[in-house]
């Protein structure tokens, strides 16, 4: 009998196949029809702007994360979905600063994957609304030649302004500041001013249904969210008329994007299903709260970011009836 | 009876029982020696009875039991005793262990009626004799089957339940018996029953052996109430408390035995097994052994004297592939990886697996990314994803408040973990770690 090399290990022998690095790699190819949408309302512009923030978290989490983390995928999402957020005539180095800050403050700094509280991506993008408030509420109208530069894209760092953009108001700051809806077909299939993945909801509902299915995304956060915001919706537009009614509040900003790709982020968000439903909830009343009676039009960003901070206690108080007890799991 | 045959929870891993599944129950020549540890079974381990130079015939004792938590152990095979010393034990330890030389020539014929007819004996007679045989439980923890047949007195045990579930992916072994040997499994039941005094047992088999579930049925005697339910097909639902949720409906408390809620769980091998020994009067020398795997050249299910080596078992089937990477004692999801082929089969072995190398674990490792999959995955709705993070920073007092002890290392969450993290390892460990404190407390 001939002897082959055995190997020894511990039980269970077998695996599912999925393994994490399909999982992120999964998640980044469900996102890049959402990159081509948003190439195609904002151009070679919006392209640039992706791929300085992802390359900006990839040269970090390479840095300070070690070689063997980048092959994993989830440092490439982070990058895509901050650039997904920004406007897209965004100077590239503020962009690239973004994915910096997002990989560096958002997930390295708490040891890397699987350790981070909030979601980097929010966390870039949150830095770079404190750092460059008006470049990064400067939006870019829709719709203008591929190749049609849309901001100071090659500014260098620190300088003024040297371009005017041709710019537009989103439908949010719209509604904030001057009372103006933006009609639904126009939200709906991204025909307004906006961040790179606020205009694509259609194809970002076919990557998270995509995800769904596959098993990737767990589909009660984005279920609730959007059920949460919705039913808040009404009741207030029905209150006051003056309110948007649910489908505005749906397709407007960065609900979808949130909702799908960001609040679904596995390591920020519960472990447990009826977890899923609180934190999904909580995201969709936090996000109206804001949009409806806070200083900033859109809400999406910080709502994830307070949910990501309630994660630890929702897991906690949704642990499952452990097999033949009656008690709770104490975490 | 609930309606629902199965449980919440549990995992899909890809069966590969089809390499075995249709494969008749073949009996294996005897091998030119065989190494019987007197260490086969859960509780004190057998005590040694013959000394080297020692002539044996087939079914002689050669370890006495130690106490009521004990079996004897026989030889398997005529022959003389060659030595007695630490031999490696297929649980990955070593163990005490006669080394029997096989007599080349020997007909191997036992004596007759070691264990005494069935019909007549009373149940304090069943019991001793069931122990007398060495008879062990089949589906892999080997534990002892007469204690279960004398249960507490302050318990009222109203369902026997018979596990032909073999949820484990890849072995036949069962399967095989409840297809071909029916009439031997009801008849195993009811001296179970009768011993035990219930009026009422429930085989549970899983729904992908329609043939078994078909065979049984038809055999089923006219005057005992047996009932063959088909069992949803997932693992682990040959698990006990996973068995009795999906029979009767109920949850056995943690920390409880399943004698708390009225039931006894036998394997449907032990119960043939019993029906053989009181057919035949021979005690348990050997058993059917599922050899399979897609690292091994012609799998079979086999009749194998205990004892046997697993080198010589496996050169029965015509060796490994040259891609083979791992054997395994018992099921690919609980059982044990073999360092060395030297290992005896012992009564608790129910199958022997060979993997080949694209089925093995990968060895990269990522960090856990609590997507939550472990607890999708629980039989009995742990956290492990909890448990990993305190196990890796030996927080092992939090894990016992986060109920380990429930934990039955079925393997599920490693199953589905996509960042390969060894959790029923993790846990395997923890438990082991948890006791030495209270030992040391």
């Amino acid at each position: 009998m001939t002897a082959p090399r055995l190997i020894v290990t511990a039980s269970p022998h077998l695996k599912d196949r999925d393994s994490t690095p399909r999982i992120m790699w999964n998640v980044v190819a469900s996102l890049v029809p959402v990159i081509a949408v948003a190439g195609f309302y904002f151009g070679i512009s919006a392209l640039l702007v992706v791929a300085a923030t992802t390359l900006g978290a990839l040269g970090t989490q390479r840095l300070f994360g070690g070689r063997d983390s980048v092959g994993d995928g989830s440092a490439v999402i982070t990058g895509l979905l901050l650039g997904l957020c920004l406007p897209a005539g965004m100077p590239l180095w503020m962009a690239a600063l973004g994915g910096v800050a997002g990989i560096g403050l958002g997930k390295l700094v708490f040891g890397g994957l699987g350790q981070n509280v909030f979601n980097p991506a929010l966390i870039g993008r949150a830095f770079l609304q404190a750092a460059f408030p008006v470049a990064i509420t400067t939006w870019p109208a829709a719709g203008q030649g591929f190749w049609t530069l849309r901001g100071d894209t090659f500014a260098l760092p620190f300088l003024q302004a040297s371009t005017d953009a041709l710019t537009e108001a989103t439908p949010l700051g719209l509604l904030k500041f001057e009372q103006k809806l933006t009609p639904l077909g126009d939200l709906i299939f991204g025909t307004t001013g906006g961040s790179l993945g606020e205009t694509g909801a259609l194809v970002i509902l076919l990557g998270g249904a995509y995800l769904a299915w596959r098993g990737y995304l767990n589909w009660r956060i984005p279920v609730s969210v959007m059920l949460s915001t919705a039913i808040l919706a009404t009741v207030m537009h029905g209150v006051d008329a003056r309110y948007p009614d649910a489908l505005f509040m749906l397709f407007s900003g960065g609900l979808m994007l949130g909702a799908v790709y960001m609040a679904t982020d596995m390591v920020t968000s519960p472990v447990t299903n009826s977890g899923r439903w609180v934190f999904g909830a909580g995201i969709g009343v936090l996000l109206v709260v804001i949009r409806l009676w806070g200083g900033l039009p859109e809400g999406v960003m910080y709502a994830i970011l307070l949910m990501n901070a309630m994660v630890p206690f929702i897991n906690r108080l949704t642990q499952p009836r452990v097999f033949g007890t009656h008690l709770r799991v104490g975490a | 009876m609930s309606l629902a045959s199965g449980f919440a929870h549990g995992v899909h891993p890809p069966e590969a029982k089809g390499l075995t599944a249709q494969v008749p129950i073949r009996r294996m020549p005897f091998p030119a020696e065989i190494v019987l540890p007197l260490r086969q079974h859960a509780g004190k381990p057998a005590r040694l009875c013959v000394k080297v130079g020692d002539r044996v015939e087939r079914g002689d004792k050669v370890g006495e039991a130690d106490g009521f938590m004990s079996v004897p152990i026989h030889a398997s095979a005529a022959g003389t005793v060659a030595d007695v010393d630490w031999w490696p034990h297929p649980d990955g330890s070593m163990a005490m262990a006669v080394r029997i030389t096989v007599d080349p020539y020997a007909a191997q014929i036992p004596r007759p009626r070691m264990v005494p007819k069935w019909a007549g004996l009373s149940v304090e007679e069943v019991v001793q004799a069931v122990q007398d045989a060495g008879v062990v439980g089949l589906g892999g923890a080997a534990f002892p089957t007469h204690v279960k047949l004398a249960p507490p007195k302050e318990y009222a045990v109203h369902t026997l339940i018979v596990n032909g579930a073999e949820c484990e992916p890849y072995l036949t072994s069962d399967h095989r018996t409840m297809a071909e040997y029916p009439d031997r499994v009801h008849f195993g039941i009811r001296v179970l029953m009768q011993t035990l005094g219930v009026q009422k047992a429930v085989i549970g088999v899983e729904r992908n052996k329609p043939d078994a579930i078909e065979a049984l049925r038809r055999a089923i005697p006219q005057d005992l109430d047996i009932t063959v339910l088909p069992l949803t097909v997932k693992y682990p639902q040959g698990a006990e408390k996973m068995l009795i949720h999906a029979v009767t409906g109920t949850e056995v408390p943690s920390g409880k035995l399943p004698v708390s809620v009225g039931v006894v769980v036998q394997n449907v091998g032990s119960a043939a097994a019993i029906a053989e020994v009181f057919e035949t009067g021979l005690p348990l020398i050997e058993r059917i052994v599922t050899v399979t795997g897609h690292g091994l050249r012609r799998p079979a299910n086999l009749i194998v004297p205990v004892g046997t080596k697993l080198r010589d078992l496996l050169a029965h089937c015509d060796g490994m592939t040259p891609d083979a990477a791992e054997v395994i004692v018992g099921g690919p999801m609980m059982g044990m990886a073999q360092a060395d082929l030297d290992a005896p089969v012992t009564k608790g072995t129910t199958g022997v697996v060979v993997l080949a190398r694209h089925e093995t674990r990968g060895e990269r490792v990522y960090p856990c990314i609590h997507c939550g999959r472990c607890l999708d995955a629980c039989p009995v709705f742990l956290n492990p994803s909890l448990l990993g993070d305190l196990a890796r920073v030996d927080r092992y007092e939090e894990m016992a408040e986060a109920h380990l002890a429930d934990c039955m290392l079925c393997g599920s969450c490693s199953f589905v973990c996509p960042s390969n993290i060894p959790l029923s390892q993790l846990f395997q460990v923890s438990k082991a770690a948890l006791k030495r404190l209270k030992a040391a407390s």
